[in-house]
């Protein structure tokens, strides 16, 4: 990914593709480019998603009863740009729709589609190197994730990481949280230590102040249960042609407000 | 010389470790603790004495006079895990995990139960150990095994329902997987099954290889010889495990048995083996009834304790080298086995033991009266009473219709 020259920390916004379609997944990604993203983190329904939390379950059941897969998910891409969208747009899926799929079939089609990067969570450094490896062949470099329980482990993660390096906040799954641990800073700042790529933080991320404290210690948030949770309210009225574009309207302002810090200079 | 897994989990293409970052370290922390207990003489010793003193082992192997005698085939054996403290063969594996947790200090335990008899055994240790126990059950789950979340809640365990899913065992283990995650500091995860990410599958069968241990010299002190069948049934597939290890390298003819429900050529079953392909499910390389995307299709069965879409990775590569044979058996051939035992040998089978028992019957009838049979009678049939009443009520009354 050219783009990962940071000079402010990135926004990278997380959503599910079909939910609540197909085609409003597309203008929701085009609305968080307006709204600043600088990366789309493109979620792959799964049936039984271990990293996520209730508000992520939900959206993947929903866009599942849209009959989304992989593959649709892969081929949202084009039609994304036709649209307009011009950020990074990384898939975001779990092993076993990949592994279905075929890996070497899913670097195909993830390359031929213009996929950015390839993020597995459930797919820890041990047994990633063959995925890994024709990633690096199709050029879609698979991001990897440190947690706060992996300590001796970061050096060996970070020193591999390609694209950026995606720091999970705290122990748990996906969802929105009030608090995020005070420990985070000097984890974000250990990591940072070992990387060669930006690092970005993501898990539980849901309010402009945890945004305005991290900022400073990091190349870039992931926000997503708080946005998808968003897209679960707007829902019905995302569906329904003359309240569409004031739903979306309602989501860019949103993603904005969540994010106004990141525009403010860093200190 | 069967030595598996590998040091990276690995039966063959099978197991391994695919998980989220946060769980690498708690489970090498885990596999660190076993392998250093597992080489200790007086975790072993200790493990032994609880067996015996709290759960009451050795187990009997109880000869089926009757029913040998009805089906005028091979003799019939039963490896009564039923008469367990708890009545299944779960506790072995609980008494071993707990007693791993307090050597790591942990106090409080996570555990997912289908039947509820993992949850049972769970929370039983838990109250001997004096620890915390939470354990995740789906909810279809608590309204199948009502008696168990009562038990579970009387041994002082907090039962929380999960509603995701078909809201059985396999959303119950997601749930206990994601509790994990975030509480992986303090708590212990005591999986029931020989599944899960490595090092699980190696544990449980470490902690249930007793089965086969006890049943292997209890079957040459009363036969002389090893049995030419063992039969066992294979949800998760912990008591198959435990009861086929000790076999493994002898000529002995190992049949496990999948919860074909209302047949494997209907969506309704739970045959992973039978019917599944490969793929990862909570947190290995196994055999998993899916679809053609890759999403993990809900699995159906009578008994609770089989309706599991996934199956453990060492079974996945013991079918795949051919060493063990998997077969399947229907619900109603299980609920007149369940009958079956009940009537002619005075011993009601848990409904997940009846499918063993069903396959068993098949066998023997077709063998030589010197042959013979043991069957892993995995669990007792208390807690299946009411459901089979209702069932039996419906019109599936196979043994009133086969009185003679």
């Amino acid at each position: 990914m050219q783009c990962l020259t940071v000079t402010k920390p990135m926004f990278i916004p997380f959503i599910v593709a079909g939910d609540p379609s197909p085609d409003i997944t597309i203008e929701l990604a085009l609305a968080l480019q307006e709204a600043g993203a600088d990366i789309l983190e493109l979620g792959v329904p799964y049936s039984d998603p271990l990293a996520d939390g209730p508000i992520i379950q939900r959206a993947a059941a929903r866009a599942l009863r849209q009959q989304m897969t992989l593959q649709k998910a892969i081929e949202l891409i084009p039609e994304m740009r036709k649209k307009g969208v011009k950020i990074p747009i990384i898939i975001f899926t779990y092993y076993n729709p990949v592994l279905q799929l075929g890996e070497e079939s899913f670097f195909a089609l993830a390359q031929k589609n213009g996929a950015n990067g390839v993020l597995i969570p459930d797919l820890p450094f041990e047994e990633s190197e063959p995925v890994r490896k024709l990633g690096e062949a199709a050029g879609i470099p698979l991001i990897s994730l440190v947690a706060p329980t992996s300590k001796k482990r970061i050096e060996m993660i970070a020193s591999n990481a390609q694209g950026f390096l995606y720091c999970v906040s705290s122990l748990g799954v996906t969802g929105v949280r009030d608090t995020l641990p005070e420990t985070l800073n000097e984890f974000l700042t250990e990591v940072k230590r070992h990387s060669r790529v930006p690092v970005v933080v993501g898990f539980g991320i849901s309010k402009s102040e945890q945004v305005s404290m991290l900022k400073n210690y990091c190349d870039g948030v992931v926000i997503g249960s708080a946005l998808v949770q968003k897209i679960e309210q707007l829902s019905d009225r995302l569906q329904k042609p003359d309240e569409k574009e004031e739903a979306l309207a309602e989501f860019r302002r949103y993603a904005r407000s969540l994010t106004a810090p990141l525009d403010e200079t860093v200190q | 010389m069967y030595n598996v897994p590998n040091e990276n989990g690995r039966f063959g293409d099978f197991g391994g470790k695919f998980v989220p970052e946060t769980l690498m370290i708690p489970l090498e922390e885990i596999e660190e603790a076993l392998a250093k207990a597992l080489a200790d003489d007086e975790f072993k010793a200790e493990y032994m004495r609880i067996l015996q003193e709290y759960s009451g082992r050795p187990t009997p192997l109880t000869f089926a006079p009757n029913l040998t005698k009805k089906l005028n085939g091979a003799k019939i054996y039963l490896k009564r895990e039923d008469l367990n403290h708890t009545g299944a063969h779960k506790i072995n594996n609980a008494i071993g995990q707990a007693l791993l947790a307090k050597r790591m200090g942990k106090k409080k335990i996570i555990a997912e139960t289908g039947a509820g008899q993992h949850g049972v055994a769970a929370a039983t240790v838990a109250a001997h150990f004096g620890m915390e126990c939470i354990v995740f059950m789906g909810e279809e789950d608590i309204k199948r095994q009502e008696l168990n979340v009562f038990r579970m809640k009387l041994l002082g365990a907090e039962v929380v329902p999960v509603y995701s899913g078909n809201r059985t065992l396999k959303d119950a283990t997601n749930e206990a997987i994601r509790y994990w995650v975030q509480h992986c500091d303090d708590h212990f995860y005591m999986i029931g099954s020989v599944v899960g990410p490595h090092p699980y599958p190696k544990m449980v069968r470490e902690f249930q290889r007793i089965i086969g241990d006890e049943a292997k010299r209890q079957f040459l002190e009363r036969e002389g010889k090893l049995p030419d069948i063992i039969v066992a049934c294979v949800g998760g597939g912990s008591n198959a495990m435990g009861m086929f290890y000790p076999f493994l390298e002898d000529d002995v003819t190992l049949v496990g048995v999948e919860a074909a429900g209302k047949g494997i050529d209907t969506p309704y079953h739970a045959a992973t083996i039978t019917k599944g392909t490969k793929g990862v499910i909570h947190g290995s390389m196994t055999y998993l009834l899916q679809d053609e995307h890759g999403q993990i299709i809900e699995p159906y069965s009578v008994s609770a304790g089989l309706d599991y879409p996934g199956v453990g990775p060492e079974h996945a590569y013991l079918a795949s080298i051919g060493r063990v044979r998997y077969e399947s058996v229907t619900d109603d051939e299980a609920i007149a086995a369940f009958q079956l035992l009940s009537r002619e040998e005075g011993i009601i089978p848990a409904i997940e033991s009846a499918h063993a028992l069903a396959k068993a019957v098949q066998l023997a009838k077709t063998m030589r009266s010197d042959q013979t049979v043991l069957v892993c009678l995995s669990g007792r049939g208390d807690k299946d009473v009411q459901t089979m009443m209702k069932y039996l009520k419906g019109g599936n009354d196979v043994a009133m219709s086969n009185r003679n």
